[in-house]
């Protein structure tokens, strides 16, 4: 059984003016169908505006499908009655640190969740440590989350979802907001949750690069899933994705641009490496 | 016009233990037309030092010259060098409050004691410069995309008619295509209106495509000062500073590691393209 | 700018005091300034200074830390002294132009200093040495009764803890704004009350319209934890009290006790 499926999921919205007359109807999700299977990390591409977040809140009983269903681990989100359950399966990190960090305390954060679960007070303190262990924040546990940088604060918010034991992670552009150093952070933990842990990662985005390692790309455009494949069928189509006001990772773009010339280079490069490799072969 | 950085110290609770160096010992000069990026992760003082460009913050020790004058001078005209010295911050949340794009853009022009006429027509005037739509004119700025807000950010502060355009981290938060607008807008607003940009970011390749000479900060000194080129060959320090280098330039250096006999102080992937091709046929 | 507020914030130590639970130094702190206000002559003020002394020199907080805070209050506690000293009336032992100073004055005014300082210091140990969290637990704790009458004593208590958290995120972000707003010419410092009033626009309105944003943010975010209130919540750090929490009290209630037998106006004193 697949963990994450939305099947025909659709997503609207009423807009007013200042009167609060309706002034139209927008479909911020339309028609997505998904199937996640357990332990895959995933990553949700889009532009700003093309319904990427929207559809992450699907998957945590924030927001509910005007058509269609969602289901968390065989639970259909739009039953009220497993809206806590579906929350603590499917954990979320949001885009903005300070915004989401409700203890002043590293640790009494991280225990804001299981507080909630009820679990019993000698578990949440294991919780808390194992949580803060393996997003390597162990040691600031007794800091203000004020005092962090904007990767660590990601990190104790990552940690504090850890901690609820959920099965996936859904990570709605943690990077966003980040420099270069915490977004490496970031990405190194979400990667080493999905390698060590095999905690099932959907992580969204619109940085090229923080998707090469994902098992499956989706690319989103207003409220629809347009493409979907490996990174490398995704990144094969450099021009198509500039049409999504999207891009490409720099040497990607750069052995596209070698392939026009002429050279015998392949589709989809990701890494250096493999640039240098084909660059080998073609000479 | 020039800005003159002479041996600039700024620190906080200087009488104090705790004294920290927010700059330190910083010694520049930036031309009329030039197109900078300041560079440097986040704690390196860039921002500090940006703030001091246009007299938001005073040296400690050492001096600020804008047009041969020091800031610092008690009758200094602190007011007029804001105005020459424009500065748009990273969030646009943090300066957009009027009740249309419109209004917001001619609070700039009003603060410098404008009439009201000659106040909006700078304002419509920036409006276009930077590319808004005219629908977009007198809609409620928050209503506006990521990218609009920044654009009319930007058009705030250009209502000024700065000399110098100080951008911080422009590019923040937005989508790959909104990123190359506005990009493409600082350069539209260097080479067309000819005015001084410092672009203040964390990303070496947006940088890299667009700026004459960078700056590094670190650890609040002033590291590196020269052309992309010549930054850029600095790699394996800059990336101990946790900023990374080009990957075109990455690319680079593994070919000729790989034995291709290619230049490694590329910075574009234009340049790129045409070595390696040369190199191959 | 405005980030130099220390007033009384939680200074990291390892002490007997800190290691107290919240609750006892709440009830100690409400009882100290208790014993303030009943001592009425030089023991009372004896005792409670001993008090003080002790509770000082175990919280391990620095001497220096502790005044340093105070500044912010000095002005308020001038202003006091100074109005006791010539608003109340009894024998005149001093006097120019309109103002004369009495006997009487003088001792308000110098109890009037005793007493604030002490007030002060002694919720200021309270406040260094307990973190706002554990404070807001003790808090919610103490008044748990309330919730029979139907007080949200939960609710007010989280309250409280978040808005605490965000005071710093706020106070930065007032920062940043002002700043933007300057470069732009605008002026906060200038000018008569109506104008500067009016300056004041450009930097709430941001202001508002962020917190505003922060707020719908963290209440989704704490939802998304599982966050419905107080029902079938557990604690990470329960309190608890230990053996010296019941020290503690013994002494807060002997002190108390003390000062009232020997801090009244007693027969020497007659």
């Amino acid at each position: 059984m697949s963990l994450i499926k939305t099947d025909n999921l659709t997503f609207e919205y009423i807009r007013r003016d200042d009167e609060g007359n309706v002034e139209g109807i927008t479909r911020a999700v339309d028609d997505v169908n998904l199937d996640i299977e357990r332990g895959q990390f995933i990553a949700i591409l889009g532009h700003n505006g093309s319904g990427k977040s929207t559809l992450a809140k699907h998957l945590n009983a924030i927001l509910y499908p005007t058509e269609g269903t969602v289901w968390i681990d065989g639970m259909k989100t739009s039953d009220e009655a497993n809206t806590w359950n579906i929350r603590q399966t499917a954990g979320m990190v949001f885009q903005n640190p300070d915004n989401q960090i409700i203890g002043q305390v590293v640790e009494e954060d991280v225990g804001f969740g299981p507080e909630n679960l009820g679990v019993p007070t000698k578990e949440i303190l294991e919780r808390v440590e194992e949580s803060l262990k393996t997003v390597g924040m162990w040691e600031y546990r007794k800091h203000s989350p004020n005092k962090l940088s904007g990767g660590q604060k990601q990190r104790v918010s990552i940690a504090g979802v850890i901690a609820m034991h959920p099965k996936c992670i859904v990570m709605d552009e943690p990077t966003a907001m980040l420099d270069p150093s915490g977004r490496y952070e970031v990405i190194r933990a979400a990667r080493a949750l999905n390698d060590v842990e095999k905690m099932t990662i959907i992580l969204i985005t619109h940085y090229m690069e923080e998707v090469i390692y994902a098992d499956k790309v989706f690319v989103m455009d207003s409220g629809r899933v347009v493409m979907h494949g490996s990174p490398r069928d995704i990144f094969s189509q450099v021009d198509a994705l500039r049409e999504l006001r999207l891009d490409v990772p720099q040497v990607t773009l750069l052995a596209h641009e070698l392939k026009k010339k002429g050279l015998d280079i392949p589709d989809g490069i990701l890494t250096i490496d493999e640039l240098v490799n084909a660059l080998k072969r073609s000479r | 016009m020039s800005i003159i950085f002479n041996h600039v110290y700024h620190s906080y609770d200087a009488d104090t233990q705790l004294k920290t160096d927010a700059l330190s010992d910083i010694s520049f000069k930036i031309e009329d037309g030039e197109f900078v990026g300041l560079i440097g992760h986040t704690g390196s003082g860039k921002s500090t030092l940006v703030q001091h460009m246009n007299g938001l913050m005073k040296p400690t020790e050492g001096e600020v010259y804008f047009d041969g004058k020091d800031i610092s001078d008690k009758d200094y005209p602190i007011k007029e060098l804001r105005s020459n010295v424009g500065l748009v911050f990273q969030y646009p949340e943090h300066q957009l409050f009027e009740a249309t794009v419109f209004e917001d853009v001619c609070f700039g022009p009003l603060n410098q004691g404008l009439e009201k006429k000659e106040a909006e027509l700078r304002a419509f005037t920036a409006l276009r410069q930077v590319g808004l739509e005219e629908t977009t004119y007198y809609q409620s700025p928050f209503d506006l995309s990521g990218g609009q807000k920044r654009r009319a950010a930007i058009a705030g502060v250009l209502a000024m008619r700065p000399k110098v355009l100080v951008l911080d981290e422009p590019t923040a938060g937005l989508d790959p295509k909104g990123r190359d607008e506005i990009l493409s807008l600082v350069k539209k607003l260097h080479d067309e209106e000819k005015i001084t940009i410092v672009l203040v970011s964390h990303s070496m390749d947006d940088v890299a495509n667009y700026v004459d000479r960078i700056l590094v900060m670190n650890k609040s000194r002033l590291v590196y000062d020269g052309t992309p080129k010549e930054v850029f060959k600095h790699a394996e320090e800059l990336e101990q500073m946790g900023l990374a280098i080009p990957q075109v330039t990455y690319a680079m250096h593994a070919l000729k590691k790989a034995g291709f006999d290619v230049p490694t102080d590329v910075t574009t992937i234009d340049e790129a393209v045409d070595r390696i091709i040369k190199c191959i046929s | 700018m405005i980030r130099d507020i220390t007033l009384g914030q939680y200074y990291q130590a390892d002490s007997v005091i800190h290691r107290l639970d919240p609750r006892t130094k709440i009830t100690g702190t409400f009882f100290f300034i208790v014993t303030l206000f009943l001592a009425k002559n030089v023991w009372g003020y004896v005792i409670a200074a001993a008090f003080l002394v002790m509770s000082i020199k175990l919280c391990k907080v620095p001497f220096k830390y502790m005044v340093r805070g105070m500044k912010a209050i000095v002005i308020l506690m001038l202003m006091t002294v100074v109005f006791n000293l010539f608003m109340t009336k009894g024998e005149v032992i001093f006097s120019f132009w309109k103002l004369s100073i009495s006997k009487e004055g003088l001792e308000n005014a110098v109890k009037m200093a005793i007493r604030l300082t002490f007030l002060i210091l002694g919720s200021s140990i309270m406040t260094l040495t307990t973190t706002p969290n554990s404070l807001t637990d003790g808090l919610e704790k103490l008044l748990g009764p309330l919730k029979k009458v139907k007080v949200p004593v939960h609710e007010i208590a989280m309250m409280m803890s978040i808005a605490l958290r965000f005071i710093p995120i706020l106070i930065e972000e007032t920062d940043k704004i002002m700043k933007a707003q300057m470069a732009r010419g605008a002026d906060f410092d200038s000018g008569n009350l109506v104008k500067r009033a009016k300056a004041l626009v450009p930097l709430l309105v941001p202001l508002i319209i962020s917190a505003f944003r922060r707020a719908g943010d963290l209440a989704m975010a704490m939802e998304a934890r599982c966050y419905r209130g107080d029902s079938g919540r557990t604690r990470m750090k329960p309190l608890k009290y230990e053996k010296r929490d019941y020290i503690a009290y013994i002494v807060i209630i002997l002190t108390l006790v003390l000062c009232i037998v020997f801090g009244r106006n007693a027969w020497w004193m007659a």
